[in-house]
């Protein structure tokens, strides 16, 4: 299945030096698109950072007016002080801009795009010119989202998960544009998505090179196709959910409000029949990544390599079967309880077997303790942490108590920033000599890997403890609560830690620039790594390889016995080695 | 304004209404009086008025404090046979506009858990400040049919907030959400010739032209009044509406 | 702030709190032993292997013993505490779990208020002496009471933290939940789910009073509905 034949409009693209815009703007070259979605996703991962660092703000320090804050309109934080209704649309739109426009496109649209075609040998994805719209479908998106913030009413304020009918009726929040600009957003936004996963799995499908067969693949690509697959199937759904609410919200339908006979939990339903695989999509493309890291940190084959890849297809089926572990206290029928309580605790076993084979990995390694391995063994130890605190929500009897607390917010967080976000730090300063031709500054890479790392856990594992005393999220004043008011100075060590963890990404972000710029020219193999890319120049050019490389072994084979260096590249002929060997299976 | 402002750096999106609504609001500022003849009125009440239900404010002790007896709601507010809280406004008769916008804005302040005034006029346009002098969460919520309406909240006491309306409606309900009995009505004229009776059941309508004029008095449990009144310049007419628990 | 690394739950004050809790604590008691294993783990192989001058890595593809160990024993241990959870879901959740002669109230929420309505003197919900009461809901200790709710907008959720009861509240749907308190003193309600601007206003207090002193408190009130 494997074929060498270019694209054709690719093939086309290579007869002349391309102008500017169609170079940069307009490319189809899926580096570009790849780097172009890493500055937009980080320009919103600031954007999101921002506003939690105003929420942390109001919950940290109440009685204070927010430094600067009277610059915002009275609308907002009238004296500097924050609205609830304000609060809200923060919180909303904190988590919808992390998820949705900061973590999904920072794993999934940059590292789908910029490794898949450079890892399996391919000069390009599939499908070039959908790949350029799939970006371009993006920043529309990401605009109507933000314009909530300036529109009459404020923006969306219902919470990321927008539950119906806070969401779906106006009367109820004093939100309206901001509500229908956010569901338009999220409705472009996943044709966006869509674009992206067909491309990605045909690529994967018909373009590895010869040789690259499926156990051959590294696990990245494997995580990002499983990955793909995911979104082909939950995105859909959250834009019908989402074209629904925004007619319950525009033109009088009620499929979710009942006063007209609509069902709000029918929303719940299919959000979190979205919402689910989303969590896995926002994951697994980083447990790849960081599998790569860590075999090549650990200068050793990656511990029980298929059985890394069956549980990441399990994770990803068992992602599809545990929805309603977010409703157990919604009124959903209890006895469905126990069906989905016993399938969500199941994600631990390929969980566990997944972070056992990174330790295994290490295990007798000679590590290299390079940036990116710093954040990928981080992730490893923060991961462990969010999987663990799921198996307590996993219960629903616990669920009862902790559900809508900070224990979620603490979980969530450690999946989601401890998981997602160090596998995004590990894999950027990992590839970044590949995509910039730079390497970045390893000092301040490091510095910056370990202030994060401390704030981060100064910052959310405090709210664990929060969540076990009952303090609930989404909360505008919990000293509204006597049972609250002694958690008050936890809140404010927690917005301290916050505070300084968004001030760490600074250093990331001045690293970032200068190294793009002013960095140490990267050589084309700065890790010594036996992946695809790793033998073509940084950055590599146009259409990616002179000639179509030949794959003769698995991805990992480092410190092997056949070679004296500790790493063998997938495309080194031994001479031993026979043509394009092992047939590739079928797709 | 700076909502103005972010408005058109997102200009391709719908901005204004209600919010801003001070359409012609600085045509109105320049417009000098009309006239300078007014009517003067007192409101009655016949009869022995209803008594006003007491509200369950327990959960609110710091609204609980501001009362030595047991809270009640005022919905029928007489003192000595004087209604208060009934709005009048000039129906018919007026010549064209535009017409002058009161000079400062409207008031209406979250006090006790209760509003003050509990009815109270605003003209098209014209600023109404929303106060809160309890050291508690307020949410204002205004339920208007013809416009959109607002939802807002003031969480510390001392807060002001502004909001004007800019198409007319007799009357706006005003809702707290957090005190399901807290209900105050705005009267919402295209023009500034309304009045609402006080404590003391007297209101005051200045500024008018020489001419005949329909008043129409609203309360909000005792229905309406209307009346055929006749002013001339300079001069000023006093005229006494009756509701009563019997009348209406 | 002396309690940042607290993980123990606040004092239950309800029948079913312990058997919660003590699931609770047996994650804990798991969870913890895997975070130990695996963040000492992590460093000791960080230190233990740390690349120097002449050292090379094993070259091994994996174990397949090891793995098996390591699948098995979070799978077994993850369904036995799936089948213990089941059974206390069951007994506290399920939809025939509420206690024959619970004492009945009718609760309505909106924004941003709760409005218990009590059974009064004749222990009956819908009859005459009903009477309404905004934010204050009083219960007698060692009765199991069964709250019917309904919400008139948004979903909203009661939660009672020392009883460990939530229940989010669907409006167009009639929910309802139990407990029976163990001891009397008084405990906070608080909303759980985001329902708007004045979400965090939305507090309540439950009064647990003795029999005799319950019977006497009822026997005072006059029927009553609240202004709202």
């Amino acid at each position: 299945m494997a074929t060498t034949a270019l694209p054709q409009e690719a093939a086309h693209a290579e007869a002349h030096e391309l102008p500017f815009i169609r170079k940069y703007i307009f490319s189809t070259d899926h580096k570009i698109i790849g780097i172009q979605f890493l500055l937009m996703s980080l320009a919103f991962l600031g954007i999101g950072g921002f506003a939690a660092m105003l929420i942390r703000w109001q919950l940290g320090f109440p009685d204070v007016a927010i430094p600067g804050a009277t610059i915002l309109p009275e609308t907002m934080a009238p004296g500097g002080y924050l609205l609830p209704e304000f609060y809200n649309s923060l919180v909303t739109m904190h988590g919808t801009l992390m998820v949705f426009f900061a973590v999904m496109p920072l794993l999934v649209g940059v590292f789908g795009n910029f490794l898949i075609p450079l890892k399996i040998g391919a000069p390009d994805m599939a499908f070039p010119r959908l790949n350029m719209w799939s970006f371009w479908i993006a920043v529309p998106a990401g605009v109507l989202m933000l314009s909530g913030f300036f529109v009459e009413g404020g923006a969306a304020g219902a919470g990321w998960t927008s539950y119906a009918p806070l969401s779906a009726n106006s009367e109820y929040s004093g939100v309206f544009l901001g509500q229908q600009l956010w569901l338009l957003s999220l409705a472009v936004l996943g044709l966006s998505s869509i674009l992206g996963a067909t491309n990605y799995i045909t690529t994967v499908v018909n373009l590895r090179a010869p040789g690259m067969t499926w156990f051959r693949l590294p696990l990245s690509i494997w995580a990002l196709f499983i990955t793909a697959i995911l979104v082909l199937l939950a995105i859909p759904i959250l834009s019908g959910a989402a074209i629904m609410l925004f007619f319950d919200q525009t033109i009088g339908t009620h499929f979710f409000d009942a006063t007209g006979g609509g069902q709000p939990l029918l929303w719940q339903h299919l959000f979190w029949y979205f919402g689910h695989p989303e969590v896995y999509i926002l994951i697994l493309p980083g447990m790849g990544m960081v599998s790569d890291i860590i075999a090549n940190g650990s200068r050793k084959p990656v511990f029980g390599y298929h059985s890394m890849v069956y549980a990441l297809i399990a994770i990803a089926f068992l992602g599809w079967i545990v929805w309603g572990h977010h409703m157990f206290q919604s009124g959903m029928n209890p006895t469905l309880g126990m069906g989905f309580m016993i399938s969500t605790m199941l994600i631990a076993v390929p969980s566990a077997i997944k972070t056992f084979n990174w330790m295994g990995t290490m295990w007798r390694g000679s590590i290299r303790f390079h940036v990116p391995m710093l954040h990928a063994i981080t992730f490893v130890a923060m991961f462990v942490i969010g999987g663990l605190s799921g198996i307590f929500m996993a219960s629903a009897p616990v669920d009862i108590f902790i559900h809508d607390t900070y224990f979620i917010v603490a979980h969530l967080h450690y999946v989601l920033f401890g998981g997602s976000l160090f596998a995004i730090f590990a894999a950027v300063t990992y590839w970044y000599p590949k995509m910039f031709g730079r390497m970045m500054d390893p000092f301040w890479g490091k510095v910056h890997w370990a202030i994060t790392a401390v704030a981060f856990n100064v910052t959310f594992f405090p709210m664990h403890v929060l969540g076990a005393q009952g303090h609930m999220r989404r909360i505008y004043d919990p000293n509204q609560y006597e049972f609250l008011q002694p958690l008050q100075g936890t809140n404010t060590l927690i917005t301290i830690g916050a505070l300084v963890l968004f001030g760490a990404q600074f250093i990331f972000m001045g690293n970032f620039v200068i190294s793009w710029f002013k960095g140490r020219k990267a050589p084309d193999n700065p890790w010594d790594d036996n992946g695809v890319e790793w033998t073509v120049h940084s950055p590599p050019p146009h259409l990616n390889f002179a000639e179509t490389p030949v794959i003769y072994r698995a991805a990992y084979e480092y410190s092997s016995p056949l070679v004296e260096e500790d790493y063998l590249p997938q495309t080194r002929n031994l001479g031993s080695d026979s043509g394009p060997a092992a047939k590739p299976a079928a797709g | 304004m700076r909502h103005l402002v972010a408005c058109s750096i997102i200009g391709v999106l719908a901005c204004g209404g209600g919010e801003g609504g001070s359409d012609g609001g600085d045509d109105a500022a320049t417009v000098a009086p009309l006239g300078t003849a007014s009517i003067n009125g007192v409101v009655t009440f016949d009869g022995t008025p209803p008594a006003n239900p007491t509200i369950d404010m327990a959960d609110e002790p710091e609204c609980v404090a501001k009362y030595t007896d047991d809270a009640r709601d005022p919905i029928v507010s007489v003192t000595d046979g004087m209604l208060a809280n009934v709005f009048v406004r000039v129906t018919g008769g007026l010549p064209a506009g535009p017409y002058p916008m009161p000079a400062s804005p409207a008031v209406i302040d979250q006090d006790g858990c209760l509003y003050h005034p509990r009815v109270l006029g605003v003209m098209v346009g014209q600023d109404l400040d929303i106060r809160n002098s309890d050291p508690l969460q307020h949410n204002i919520k205004a339920v208007p049919t013809e416009q959109r309406g607002f939802n807002i909240s003031q969480p510390r006491a001392g807060m002001t907030t502004t909001r004007s309306f800019n198409t007319p409606e007799v009357m706006v309900p005003l809702e707290c959400s957090v005190h399901g009995w807290m209900n105050a009505y705005l009267g919402v004229v295209d023009h500034p010739y309304f009045a609402t009776s006080g404590a003391d059941g007297t209101f005051s309508i200045p500024g008018l032209p020489a001419g005949s004029y329909t008043l129409e008095a609203w309360h909000e449990t005792l229905g309406t009044r209307t009346l055929e009144v006749e002013v001339d310049d300079g001069g000023s007419v006093t005229v006494t509406l009756v509701f009563g628990s019997s009348t209406s | 702030m002396g309690s940042f690394l607290d993980w123990f739950l606040p004092p239950g004050a309800s029948t079913f709190a312990a058997d919660i809790d003590r699931i609770y604590y047996a994650v804990l008691i798991i969870t913890g032993i895997a975070f130990v294993i695996v963040e000492a783990g992590l460093v000791w192989f960080a230190i233990k292997y740390r690349a120097r001058p002449g050292r090379k890595a094993t070259y091994t593809h994996g174990s397949m013993r090891a793995e098996m160990i390591w699948t098995a024993i979070p799978a077994v241990s993850v369904v036995a505490l799936g089948i213990w959870s089941g059974t206390v879901w069951n007994n506290i959740k399920a939809r025939d779990s509420i206690p024959e002669g619970a004492l009945e109230y009718a609760v309505m929420v909106s924004q941003f208020e709760w409005m218990f309505t009590y059974a009064g003197r004749d222990g009956e919900i819908g009859t005459a002496d009903d009477f309404t009461l905004r934010n204050q809901l009083h219960v007698p200790v060692g009765r199991a009471v069964v709250l019917r709710l309904q919400s008139e907008d948004v979903i909203h959720s009661l939660f009672i933290p020392a009883f460990r009861v939530k229940q989010d509240i669907v409006p167009g749907m009639h929910m309802a939940v139990w407990f029976e308190a163990t001891q009397t003193g008084r405990f906070e309600i608080a909303c759980a789910e985001l329902c708007g601007n004045g979400h965090t206003t939305m507090g309540a207090m439950t009064t647990v009073h003795s029999t005799a002193e319950f019977d006497e408190w009822v026997a005072s009130r006059p029927a009553t509905t609240a202004l709202r």
